[in-house]
């Protein structure tokens, strides 16, 4: 069933803060593999400028998509989750996320489309720090495919 | 930001160094708890052929966190990227053995862009398919 195109332009509360750990940062960098020393070692990001260990890039996709959930779960939106797949993803950076940092995510509905049955959602989460500073924004595009014989 | 690559020492079609990463089921169950995406199709095989996958898959979130590595450590700091997209358009499939799954990635410099930026281009292949779409990433560089 084709989504309600009035939600479009719809932006949900400001999250609860996520506190960004060191450790929590370590357990991503080790479960992607990356070494980088940016992400363990506070002297190593220092001295590339930064005031803490930084996060990878791709880090701050568990926070953003927590976020998208209140779009997700919204009953009145009512998207399949069972059948939603992942299409696209982006990000664009003012500055990389930090341990210490207390990121808060807004989500906005950015475009409803529906395509060959399928409907398609566009997510925007902008991620601010506890100053109000403006650090990261994700598009996240789902697909929820059309069920068979549809 | 301190990358470690000059803009002035790039040009248009500059290869960085490719790498491929391997994924095995242990892979995913240990991304999975890191990242909090515990959808049973990056983990159980039953569930992934009920719902129509050959069998189980990498989480897309994580081949895009393996793609990425090749220019974060060709820029040093991985604060140089400042846009980083892809589509996934295939699945990168992991079978229940030693061998697991590799990912392949390659990467270019496709544009230079004002303010010391550059566009690279990324290519990333899993059994001879393209694992990622529209690929792309804007690093700063030094």
């Amino acid at each position: 069933m084709a989504l309600d195109q009035s939600f479009v332009g719809r932006t949900y509360p400001p999250t609860a803060a996520y506190e960004v750990g060191r450790e929590k940062i370590r357990e991503f960098a080790e479960a992607i593999g990356d070494a980088n020393p940016a992400f363990t070692d506070t002297e190593a990001a220092k001295a590339l400028g930064h005031s803490d260990v930084i996060a990878p890039p791709t880090f701050v996709f568990a926070i953003t998509f927590k976020a998208a959930g209140a779009v997700i779960e919204d009953p009145q939106l009512g998207l399949d989750y069972s059948r939603v797949v992942h299409g696209d993803q982006k990000f664009a950076y003012t500055r990389p996320v930090r341990a210490g940092d207390r990121l808060s995510v807004t989500s906005t509905i950015e475009a409803i489309k529906s395509l060959a049955g399928n409907d398609i959602l566009d997510i925007r989460g902008e991620v601010h720090d506890a100053s109000g500073e403006h650090v990261v924004t994700a598009w996240t595009k789902l697909v929820s495919r059309a069920p068979e014989g549809a | 930001m301190t990358a470690k690559i000059a803009y002035d020492e790039v040009e248009v079609g500059t290869e960085l160094p490719a790498q491929s990463f391997p994924v095995t089921r242990a892979t995913l169950v240990q991304y999975a708890g890191a990242s909090g995406d515990f959808n049973p199709i990056h983990w159980n095989e039953k569930f992934a052929v009920e719902v129509g996958l050959p069998d189980v898959i990498a989480h897309g979130m994580f081949t895009m966190a393996e793609a990425i590595r090749v220019v974060t450590d060709w820029a040093g700091d991985p604060a140089a990227v400042v846009e980083y997209g892809v589509r996934f358009t295939k699945p990168v499939v992991v079978p229940n053995d030693d061998q697991g799954a590799l990912i392949e990635v390659s990467a270019k410099v496709a544009a230079k862009l004002d303010d010391r930026k550059v566009r690279v281009d990324i290519t990333a292949m899993s059994a001879g398919q393209k694992v990622l779409g529209m690929s792309r990433a804007v690093v700063e560089l030094a």
